[in-house]
């Protein structure tokens, strides 16, 4: 009993876990985390998860990107070496704007996937973290943190409940994969 | 979550009559009146200007409702299903608005008031080619080629539409991509021929191939703003129940992308003719950049691309339905603008301005727009309750 980390619920349906989920809440038993094979409608709302902060990471390194772009063009252009192009000022505005706007994008686009797979432990050499393995294939997969001091017997017959065909009681957080 | 759970009468109908009638059939009549005393104060060719500006723009938002139309049928769109009547009476509207259009652009043109490219002493600085080209006759049996084939196709997609309310059934879902893959087809080859025609030639010596796609970008962000405008309105006037903020989100979406790619056409036509200096381009950028003009053409770039840009960027403004009301009306100015300005510099010149031949002719046509809309909005249920997607579209969500 002691040893339980975490207790995860398994279902076979989407609805029927969108049930469990309403019913673990309906009894103040908070949920450590949900995995689904596949981005579920409306779930964001229903476990109050924050608003992603990857908008943010895109600003930033688009801007980065912007500023690298117009910084590395204004020193070739008008300060390393001057040419005159077609007889228009060195400091030619119009010009510098297609590969400003293309190093903001692929600073930006990088920038964010770097960032995503940082945050989701995806890099070569980082282990992936993986509470369940069939969440990846067919099962929807209600985590409860067990340590939190929630009745186990009830948690499990409100899964049961709610229609959750397999229930297991995991001693560590994260598969191992040796 | 389940089918079939709503409540909503999609067989309610608008009901065109009080504020709404009053202000439109005020609005045609101060037009009129404007543009009567546009006419016998002796300012024919701005008249005419704006007249041309107006007609065009009203034809622009109509084809572009159509386009919309055409698109979500072309795509098999789910989450549009539930307000495309909107776009739809745009489409019923564009034979009458394309009628209008033509009967301007042959007045303009046979008065000489339009296209100085038809008075003897000016055609004979052009090439054999362009003097073939901008010949009275081709010229017209364009564009009302043009124009016809965009209202037939539209009239024959919004009637797959009632029919579909009638029987229901999936076969006038079926015809209705067909023919909107046709009209695609058809609209894409020719849109930019109609900009050419009806805008560019106004300044005949210049050329631009940007710029079918320049107009062509104007069309659809205007239209898709008159579209959320129009939707918008409606569910505050307590029509459209089913309309959601995912869908105004969506619109929103499509307001801000487009916008952006506004920006990119438009910038892609002035960084070539920057760039190349070529006289003969140049002198199109050189009439707008310098003098009078100048303060309008940075204006232009601030109103359909920094206010897009900074105030629908975030998720927020874009379900804040008064948030998008405001951005899209400002959107609907700043195309008027951006007509404004690729007609008047090159033929009304420093002689332009802004009084109340233009504020007349504004309103006269928002009021015939409104008018003739909304007409045939009333005319029929304001949702298509036998779409094969209609559920779905209730049932939208991001």
């Amino acid at each position: 009993m002691s040893n339980i980390k975490y207790i995860l619920g398994l279902f076979e349906d989407p609805d029927d876990m969108m049930h469990g989920i309403d019913k673990l809440q309906e009894n103040n038993i908070s949920i450590y985390d949900v995995f689904t094979p596949m981005p579920i409608h409306g779930i964001d709302a229903k476990l109050g998860v924050k608003k992603s902060r990857l908008g943010i990471v895109a600003f930033i390194c688009g801007i980065t990107g912007t500023f690298t772009a117009f910084g590395m063009i204004y020193f070739m252009m008008v300060q390393d070496w001057p040419m005159n192009v077609g007889g228009k000022p060195n400091f030619a505005i119009p010009d510098f704007i297609p590969i400003t706007f293309e190093l903001t994008v692929l600073f930006c686009a990088f920038g964010m996937v770097g960032a995503f797979f940082f945050r989701n432990h995806l890099f070569p050499g980082r282990t992936p973290r993986v509470m369940e393995l069939r969440a990846t294939a067919d099962r929807f997969v209600i985590a409860i943190d067990a340590n939190k001091g929630f009745d186990s017997e009830k948690v499990d017959s409100l899964l049961k409940e709610a229609g959750a065909i397999e229930i297991k009681h995991n001693d560590r957080k994260y598969l191992s994969y040796e | 979550m389940g089918a079939h759970q709503h409540s909503y009468n999609f067989s309610e109908q608008f009901n065109f009559s009080g504020k709404a009638k009053i202000l439109s059939i005020v609005g045609i009549i101060i037009g009129i009146a404007v543009v009567a005393y546009g006419f016998l104060s002796g300012n024919s060719e701005r008249t005419f200007l704006n007249l041309l500006l107006m007609s065009y723009y009203f034809t622009c938002v109509c084809a572009a409702g159509l386009f919309f139309l055409a698109i979500q049928f072309v795509a098999q769109a789910g989450w549009s299903a539930a307000l495309l009547r909107v776009p739809q009476s745009f489409a019923r509207v564009l034979p009458f608005a394309s009628i209008v259009l033509v009967i301007i652009v042959a007045a303009g043109l046979f008065s000489h008031n339009l296209y100085h490219w038809n008075s003897p002493e000016e055609a004979a600085n052009f090439s054999s080619s362009k003097a073939f080209y901008l010949t009275p006759l081709f010229f017209l049996s364009r564009l009302v080629i043009f124009l016809t084939a965009y209202s037939v196709l539209g009239m024959v997609i919004t009637k797959l539409s009632t029919n579909e309310d009638l029987h229901g059934g999936l076969s006038s879902y079926k015809k209705s991509i067909k023919y909107s893959a046709i009209f695609l087809v058809i609209f894409g080859f020719t849109t930019p021929l109609w900009a050419f025609d009806t805008i560019m030639s106004l300044e005949a010596e210049w050329f631009s191939t940007m710029f079918g796609w320049y107009n062509f970008a104007a069309m659809w962000v205007s239209g898709l703003a008159a579209i959320t405008v129009t939707l918008i309105l409606l569910k505050k006037a307590g029509y459209l129940g089913w309309i959601n903020d995912n869908h105004f989100h969506n619109l929103g979406q499509f307001v801000f992308g487009f916008s952006i790619f506004w920006t990119y056409i438009w910038f892609a036509q002035f960084l070539l003719i920057y760039y190349a200096n070529m006289p003969e381009e140049t002198v199109y950028f050189y009439k707008r950049l310098e003098g009078f003009y100048m303060p309008l053409f940075w204006l232009n770039l601030i109103i359909n691309f920094m206010s897009p840009v900074l105030i629908l960027m975030s998720r927020d403004a874009k379900r804040k339905t008064n948030m998008l009301l405001v951005v899209c009306i400002i959107l609907l100015c700043g195309h008027w603008l951006d007509y404004y300005i690729m007609i008047m510099p090159g033929t009304l010149g420093e002689a332009a301005g802004f009084g109340i031949i233009e504020i007349g002719t504004i309103i006269g046509f928002v009021g015939l727009f409104a008018f003739s809309v909304l007409t045939s909005l009333s005319k029929v249920s304001l949702a298509p309750k036998n779409h094969p997607f209609l559920e779905e579209s209730l049932n939208h969500h991001i």
